[in-house]
């Protein structure tokens, strides 16, 4: 599955991935604000912006084959749009618009390849956004794989006890929501264990978080050099 | 010798009627190590969650020397570590190093003493490589070990562990026999495996529909109930002839 | 329905991101406030829930499937403001971990999923979800909540200036109705196989809500039919008004942009930025402005 292999990548050892969260959470926008911004017949621009974004991704050590692959997952939306913009005339246009999707895709898988979440939302809640979003955001994350798990398992199941499809539509309808109710109940349940679990260990009320994150000079280097890079590029 | 919990009297009803505690009365010394057995459903899960106050039932409850109530809870909670039987529920932290210090945190130490606590704690259960590691890449027994270095990293006097076996594979299983051996608190274990029992409990207690009807060594108990799991008849093996 | 980045022009996604942000503030304040941390592992894997959920296969016709996109069924079963929060978590997760929408358009998606779509699907249900039309209600709940996200995505894409010709759009609004009777049914159909699996289980889990609420999905709604009418009726007219309003990126940036220009610096582009940087501002003030003082009736 697709956030196992992000998981993996996270967990690599590079300059980039050494990088305050923070830090590179500013630079993606910083990326991502000046493509968006990038005027469409801007091709230099485009083009330099797409080599920082390689150079990045060789730096980091992650697979370029496999993340240039992976980004590729918001073609089909760009590509309708693009095709239905150049039909309509505006062709420079359609090709900017699948070239910068493309491209911040690939800005975000870098990013995120080289930042384990926990550290990503740690970075997110320091930056100000909102404590109990960042520690739902949490608990989905942890309870993502195991809960997608049992939905793979009872589609199996389902899977193996399929009849002819045509005579049995409604049925499978039903089935699959009485799958959902089962996963709903066993969730809900689950969260009763966490929270006896919780009380278990002297939880207080109040989630009391490690973050033990720590802006460093070599942080702001690579905050700073960035920015800079690009909206120099930019601007040109 | 001041027993480390005495429970007296202590009933607990379902909220749909059913008595799920029909006045169990139990001690718990310093040193031992209690097994307890039972049938699915006959009260064991629902008597330990009473001893640090999760579920709160009628009669008296004492952990070392404190009686339960609202104002001794924290305290009572770090005296007494469960570990349940669904790690995947007592795993609830983004990394098994937040996991493990989350108990010392509630306890008031500062994220510096807690991160402390919590290598110190995945240290005596040989897990100090993971602790940047997302629970879900751990195995079931690594899961059990992190679980148990989450309650000890609190100091507790008592463990208890709720069929802890559940899950583990046989290595998985013996080497959770020996780290538990190498642990001076005193236990309350909830199981089914009678080997595991035999290997760590001191005594062992039945309980039956909310009662707990008697008490003794473990082979003793065993013998009594017929607590095992019986030996398949030979036809009932498997045979390349057979068919279904 | 998860807009990626460079669809929308740049005003629109940053105003977009200037009204969420406060809008999910509020939400995240109020929910701290009345439940302390402690229902946090529940809406964590509730939302995991709904992520696990969309996976699962609805065979709704000639071999085609539907999925659950699960507002309306959060809003059932959690309220609207942990709803909303727990969508806006999932939101941002399927942005970072699976390029599914942009990161600077999160404030659109958040607000046309998580804000509109909850509380459009909570509408119904909080008139008539105690009544003998339950079921009714949590049908058009559904309906309701994949309506309004998805006409306002359109009007929002409409409006950036992308092209569309008036056959397309009609098309869109008609597999967008399609998804929404598709959510309904899947929606009730969920929640009548948990009431028969444990009809405890959904009692508990519903509470009432105030006023402020309830405005806020009126207009939820309204803004979701407004967009839905606009969008069906005139979709050349939505193009205009994007260019008129200086709204719509055309190639190379535009004459408009530059009547909202501040004069102090000499690269055009930067003159712009921080034009539309004091726009932001402003809005972003506005909105919390409006947060803080909703947020002071309902605590009067």
């Amino acid at each position: 599955m697709h956030h196992v292999h992000l998981d993996n990548w996270s967990r690599g050892a590079s300059p980039l991935h050494a990088r305050d969260p923070r830090a590179k959470i500013l630079a993606l926008l910083v990326f991502l604000i000046v493509l968006a911004t990038t005027p469409s017949n801007a091709a230099l621009t485009l083009g330099i912006d797409a080599t920082l974004l390689i150079a990045g991704i060789l730096i980091a050590g992650l697979p370029l084959g496999n993340l240039l692959l992976r980004a590729m997952v918001v073609l089909p939306f760009s590509l309708t749009f693009g095709v239905i913009s150049w039909l309509a005339g505006d062709r420079l246009r359609a090709l900017a618009l699948v070239e910068k999707s493309y491209l911040s895709a690939a800005a975000v898988l870098l990013i995120v390849g080289t930042t384990s979440l926990p550290a990503l939302l740690s970075g997110l809640e320091r930056m100000g956004a909102p404590r109990v979003l960042v520690l739902v955001a949490q608990f989905i994350y942890r309870y993502l794989f195991v809960i997608s798990e049992q939905a793979q398992h009872m589609r199996l199941a389902a899977a193996s006890r399929q009849g002819d499809p045509r005579f049995h539509r409604k049925g499978r309808f039903r089935a699959a929501a009485g799958a959902l109710a089962v996963l709903f109940a066993r969730s809900y349940y689950r969260a009763d264990g966490i929270h006896r679990a919780m009380l278990a260990r002297a939880f207080t009320g109040r989630f009391q978080l490690l973050n033990s994150l720590r802006f460093r000079f070599s942080d702001g280097v690579f905050l700073l050099a960035a920015a800079a890079f690009l909206i120099l590029v930019r601007v040109q | 010798m001041t027993p480390l919990i005495e429970v007296r009297g202590l009933h607990f009803q379902y909220e749909d009627g059913t008595k799920a505690l029909d006045g169990v009365d139990f001690t718990l010394d310093p040193g031992e190590t209690v097994a307890l057995f039972g049938a699915n459903g006959s009260g064991k899960t629902t008597f330990v969650l009473h001893l640090n106050g999760i579920l709160r039932g009628q009669g008296d409850i004492t952990v070392c020397g404190m009686p339960l109530g609202k104002e001794t809870l924290p305290a009572v909670r770090s005296k007494i570590g469960m570990v349940f039987q669904d790690s995947d529920e007592q795993l609830f932290m983004p990394t098994v190093l937040d996991d493990v210090a989350f108990g010392p945190l509630n306890l008031g130490s500062t994220p510096h003493q807690a991160i402390h606590l919590a290598e110190a704690a995945l240290d005596q259960v040989g897990m100090q490589h993971a602790s940047g590691k997302a629970p879900y890449h751990l195995s079931a027994g690594e899961k059990k070990r992190v679980a148990l270095a989450g309650v000890l990293a609190m100091n507790p006097e008592i463990l208890v562990l709720d069929e802890p076996n559940t899950f583990l594979d046989p290595p998985g299983q013996s080497n959770l026999v020996h780290l538990l051996k190498s642990l001076p608190q005193a236990k309350l274990i909830i199981t089914h495996d009678t080997h595991f029992a035999a290997a760590l409990a001191t005594r062992a207690v039945f309980f039956e529909k909310g009662k707990l009807v008697a008490e003794g060594p473990v082979d003793e108990i065993v013998q009594r109930f017929n607590w095992r799991y019986s030996a398949l008849p030979a036809d009932l093996r498997y045979s390349a002839q057979r068919r279904f | 329905m998860h807009i990626p980045d460079n669809f929308l022009s740049t005003p629109v996604w940053a105003s977009l991101d200037a009204v969420s942000i406060p809008a999910v503030a509020l939400l995240a304040r109020r929910a701290g406030r009345e439940l302390d941390d402690t229902r946090i592992p529940l809406l964590g894997v509730m939302g995991a829930f709904v992520f696990a959920a969309q996976m699962i296969n609805f065979p709704v016709g000639i071999g085609t499937s539907g999925h659950l996109v699960g507002g309306a069924l959060l809003a059932c079963m959690l309220g609207p403001a942990p709803a909303a929060l727990v969508m806006t978590a999932i939101i941002a997760i399927q942005a970072f971990v699976f390029q599914d929408g942009g990161v600077l358009a999160l404030g659109a998606n958040v607000f046309n999923m998580a804000i509109a779509g909850v509380l459009a699907g909570y509408l119904p249900i909080h008139f008539w979800g105690r009544t003998k039309r339950r079921k009714q209600a949590i049908f058009a709940g559904a309906f309701l909540s994949v309506m309004a996200s998805a006409s306002l995505a359109l009007g929002e894409l409409l409006i950036s200036g992308i092209a569309m010709p008036r056959p397309v759009i009609l098309l869109s609004l008609a597999l967008f109705a399609m998804s929404a009777l598709i959510e309904g049914a899947i929606t009730i159909a969920v929640v009548e196989a948990i009431e028969k699996l444990n009809p405890g289980l959904v009692q508990k889990t519903q509470p009432s809500s105030g006023r402020a609420i309830v405005a806020l999905s009126v207009a939820a709604v309204l803004l979701g039919g407004v967009g839905f009418l606009m969008a069906s009726s005139a979709p050349d007219g939505i193009q205009q008004i994007g260019v008129q309003l200086g709204l719509a990126a055309k190639t190379g940036f535009h004459a408009p942009l530059a009547d909202y220009a501040v004069g102090y610096f000499e690269s055009s582009w930067l003159r712009r930025a921080s034009a539309g940087l004091a726009g932001l501002l402003l809005i972003y003030g506005v909105c919390l402005g409006a947060g803080r003082w909703i947020g002071r009736q309902r605590s009067a």
